[in-house]
């Protein structure tokens, strides 16, 4: 048993929601109390969806578990597909329905239609939602090509004709899916690759079919696709790409594997970053203040991959924190953090992360809405990159991640922030002026450079009495205090502890002005 | 009874379960916690549910299932208690924790209360255990505060003092609102259940006259009864006419002249049904279709006809206790249609058939009908905003005024044609 207090992902028949809804002639049935249905909402509410998603709850009750549950099951079912017609049915229950065993699955497939049904096994007491996607995505493209002939197929080049692929993984209640998608097909037009089927996100049971008449499939969400993409090579022969399109360094390397993929010539223009600006936004004067910002980072094993090397090899920020709360994706942000010199933090426990993020005092923090509720409370600059899904995260506007367009959403989002803290300092050297007497509202709330500095001159005026040491922790004396004061907010708190770690390491009874000078050299020696 | 037609329905239903109330409960009592004891759902629908309310550290959480807790009873009750321990270490704040049962923890039946009674044992009353049911199986949506405070009847000390007890969870501020008319009137002795701290329970016997705030209080209504109360018949107090009859008939209950409650309550009566003149305006002649959820939806519609003149085409309830909706149903226009329970499909068929002007909803569904043209209300609204009194009857009807007045902002060529 698990104490939790808020969850990054819902259990596994959300997931598997994600999946019915994003397609289109698609129906779920799914054996659960009424209670469930609360997750319509998530759809229509979080990403305004002007329809119903297509599931239908059997909403059983407990005076029902003394009589033929299986019978309501079947009724459900009959009127679902004489209802909505689907061309492919998906059946499967939630938490409560696991544990009565109706195998609502098997009941449909015993009902006679003559639509492909998928049956869905999500252990619900042992995955989460993301892994329910997956397998439900993999279950409904297995069942629907399980009987496709193995043959090899012809090349495009043996065929004339444009190489095509398929794009797999985008879902409804995914991060910036519905623009992603758009980008990478603009993106692969101008190279002429045509995109053949995008899946989930709007395919429909026959557009899946239509799977194996691409050359390479393009995983862009592993948390989803990976599982099928395996199967389809094993399988169909079909290849898959693995780099993930997120920052101008992952969109080259991705043209550079799917061009080796489809066996083309890569064309020069692909390694010139210039599509995006983020490049030279990156490198012009004014982004030299970037160099060096401590960052840290919390999502979905994806997006907090792409931002851990954007960060650090295309903003010059320095990653001090990289974690996920997908198990699934522990393997490769693992090793992902300790090239960075961490280790990997992961959680799905939000006060961990948060207790983490203190622990690390970043400049910025990228992580998910939760992460961003943390970093207000902390004054701490913050953007989101992942999941769980917010009605914020569905903005109006064209905004996606991947892609040359993407690394420009992503320069702007993760440098406006940071812009803000500059601007914090500012105002924190020209506080004394009178523009600003009357009390300037920091965008961070009471917890922004004001406070911090009303913090640091309550203690000038606390330690004015001479100094005693007490358990041998050395003490800040008045000049000292005043030099501090100076530093900028974001950073004061680091200055402070490493002041006082190297007071102690040194043997200083008391922090002075010259010990301030004395700390800060040696930690840059 | 009126003319009101009843009929019952079923099939698939679009409803929240009973742990949904413990996103306003928790906020009525902030010295108790709230403890699912069930899955990843039951966490994943609370704080979706909760929306934008995300705290530090809310004052409720859930205990997850997990497959070795399936595995063996004992072991589950075991785990349940190292949870419970852990949780009072960190948050010493707790005076009264409620372990709330869950679909998954009814079917396999862990026994909450014996969990509940053993921690009381061990933990000597420096918390409070308790344990009610908001499953899904078994309750809709509001009826977990109706388990809620069932639970804490037993701790409610006795006395024979004479007072008024207001029952159901108010907005504080409607609540004391409410206190001082009847303190006007002369009743003196008016305190509140569930009250504003968990430990400060009121006390109940004979003398005690309980006057219900919200419909959906049947199972508390009844223990209260057996520990000697008085439940006083009464309409909700919802709209100028539910209050002024409700304010009354504690009034009358008390002996109170009918000159007092006249000279108290026509100045607010006449101010009220001022300030309801523009949405009546707004309502008037338009048709209302109420699907069913939150159990308000019957004072609802007696309020919305009555007072704001709208034409209901259909009252949905998830359920219908005859007894403490008698007063409402009896003050329904005739004819009036009322479906108790639900098959979800049929009845938005019905929606669109009789094309209203405006639908009472859950929050699943208001986009997609909104997508389609017709303007809706979400349900969950009316459990959270102070509709209650008559003093709030006009905040009451612009809830649902608002909607279309935006609909005629949004849509101007529409409205001309359909004038």
């Amino acid at each position: 048993m698990e104490l939790t207090l808020w969850t990054y992902e819902g259990p596994p028949h959300i997931g598997a929601m994600r999946i019915a809804t994003s397609m289109k002639k698609l129906h779920y049935v799914l054996h659960a109390p009424q209670g469930d249905t609360y997750a319509d909402l998530l759809f229509t509410m979080i990403e305004r969806r002007g329809s119903r998603p297509p599931v239908t709850y059997t909403t059983f009750q407990a005076r029902d578990l003394g009589g033929d549950t299986a019978e309501l099951v079947k009724g459900h079912i009959k009127e679902a597909v004489d209802r909505f017609q689907p061309e492919t049915l998906l059946v499967g229950e939630s938490c409560t329905a696991e544990l009565i065993q109706d195998q609502p699955g098997s009941l449909a497939k015993g009902m006679g239609f003559d639509i492909p049904i998928v049956s869905l096994e999500l252990p619900a007491y042992s995955k989460k939602e993301n892994w329910g996607g997956s397998e439900t995505f993999y279950q409904i493209v297995r069942t629907l090509l399980k009987d496709h002939s193995k043959e090899s197929k012809q090349t495009w080049q043996e065929e004339k004709r444009r190489p095509r692929v398929n794009l797999l993984g985008p879902t409804l209640l995914g991060f910036r899916c519905r623009d992603d998608v758009l980008e990478i097909q603009k993106l692969l037009g101008q190279y002429g690759i045509d995109v053949n089927v995008v899946a989930p996100l709007g395919a429909s049971p026959s557009d899946i079919m239509r799977i194996p008449n691409a050359d390479v499939n393009v995983c862009l969400y592993p948390e989803i696709a990976e599982s099928t993409c395996i199967w389809l090579e094993r399988n169909l022969n079909i290849p898959f790409t693995t780099t993930v399109p997120l920052g101008v360094g992952a969109t080259q390397d991705f043209l550079n594997e799917l061009h080796k993929v489809l066996e083309m010539e890569i064309p020069p223009s692909v390694n010139e970053s210039n599509n995006s600006k983020l490049t030279w936004y990156s490198n012009s004067v004014d982004s030299n203040y970037l160099t060096g910002k401590r960052v840290f980072i919390f999502g979905d094993g994806t997006h907090a991959l792409a931002a851990a090397k954007i960060a650090s090899e295309e903003l010059g920020f320095k990653v001090v924190g990289l974690g996920t709360y997908s198990r699934e994706m522990a393997r490769k942000v693992r090793p992902a953090a300790k090239a960075l010199g961490l280790e990997a933090l992961i959680t799905n426990d939000y006060l961990e992360v948060e207790d983490a993020i203190k622990e690390t005092s970043p400049e910025l923090v990228l992580g998910t809405q939760m992460e961003r509720h943390s970093a207000k409370r902390l004054g701490i600059p913050c953007a989101v990159i992942s999941t769980p899904m917010h009605v914020q995260d569905v903005p109006a506007r064209y905004s996606p991640q991947m892609g040359w367009e993407g690394a420009n959403v992503i320069f702007d989002d993760w440098v406006h922030p940071l812009m803000m803290g500059l601007e914090e300092h500012l105002i924190g050297m020209f506080k004394h002026d009178f523009e600003f007497v009357d009390g300037h509202q920091s965008h961070l709330g009471h917890l922004g450079g004001k406070g911090n500095q009303n913090t640091s001159k309550e203690a000038i005026e606390t330690n004015v009495q001479d100094v005693v040491t007490t358990d041998g922790n050395p003490i800040w004396t008045n000049e000292g205090e005043r030099e501090l004061s100076k530093i900028p907010f974001f950073v004061r708190g680091k200055v402070r502890k490493n002041t006082e770690n190297y007071a102690r390491q040194a043997g200083c009874r008391e922090i002075n002005e010259e010990t301030l000078y004395d700390a800060k050299a040696h930690y840059k020696a | 009874m009126s003319g009101a037609t009843l009929l019952k329905e079923s099939g698939p239903k679009e409803v929240f379960c009973g742990l949904t109330s413990i996103v306003w409960l928790h906020r009525r009592m902030p010295d108790a916690f709230f403890l699912v004891v069930g899955s990843r759902t039951c966490a994943h629908l609370i704080q979706s549910a909760a929306g934008v309310m995300i705290f530090a550290e809310p004052r409720f959480g859930t205990a997850i299932l997990e497959e070795r807790d399936l595995a063996g009873l004992a072991d589950a009750h075991d785990e349940l208690n190292r949870v419970v321990k852990n949780l009072l270490a960190r948050r010493p704040e707790i005076k009264t924790l409620f372990l709330v049962g869950s679909c998954p923890s009814e079917v396999i039946k862990i026994d909450l209360s014996r969990v509940a009674e053993n921690l009381n044992i061990e933990l000597k009353g420096q918390v409070t255990v308790l344990n009610y049911s908001g499953s899904g199986i078994e309750t809709t949506f509001t009826q977990g505060e109706d388990g809620a405070l069932k639970a804490l009847i037993p701790l409610m000390p006795k006395s024979d003092q004479k007072k008024l007890l207001l029952v159901g969870t108010l907005a504080n501020a409607v609540e004391d609102r409410l206190v001082s008319i009847f303190n006007r009137l002369g009743i003196d002795n008016v305190e509140s259940f569930p009250p504003r701290q968990s430990t400060e329970l009121p006390s109940i016997g004979p003398e005690t006259k309980v006057l219900l705030t919200q419909p959906y209080l049947t199972d508390t209504a009844r223990e209260l009864k057996n520990k000697g109360a008085e439940i006083i018949e009464a309409p909700f107090p919802l709209g100028v006419t539910g209050s002024t009859l409700w304010i009354q008939a504690a009034a009358n209950s008390f002996g109170i002249d009918k000159s007092i409650v006249d000279s108290v309550l026509n100045p607010l009566i006449s101010r009220a049904k001022k300030a309801l003149e523009p949405h009546v305006e707004k309502l008037s002649g338009k048709k209302l279709f109420l699907l069913p959820e939150s159990q308000l939806e019957i004072p609802l519609a007696r309020f919305l006809s009555n007072e704001c003149g709208m034409e209901i085409v259909e009252i949905g309830t998830p359920y219908l206790n005859r007894d403490l909706m008698k007063a409402e149903i009896d003050l329904l226009p005739p004819d009036c249609r009322i479906v108790e329970g639900q098959h979800v499909e049929k009845q938005l068929d019905r929606v669109r058939d009789s094309s209203p002007d405006l639908v009472v909803c859950g929050m699943g569904l208001a986009n997609p009908l909104e997508a389609e043209g017709i303007s809706t209300k979400w349900s969950i609204e009316m459990v959270f905003s102070p509709i209650h009194g008559i003093d709030q009857a006009s905040d009451l009807a612009e809830l649902f005024s608002r909607p279309l007045r935006r609909h005629d902002i949004l849509n101007p060529t529409k409205t001309l044609t359909s004038n």
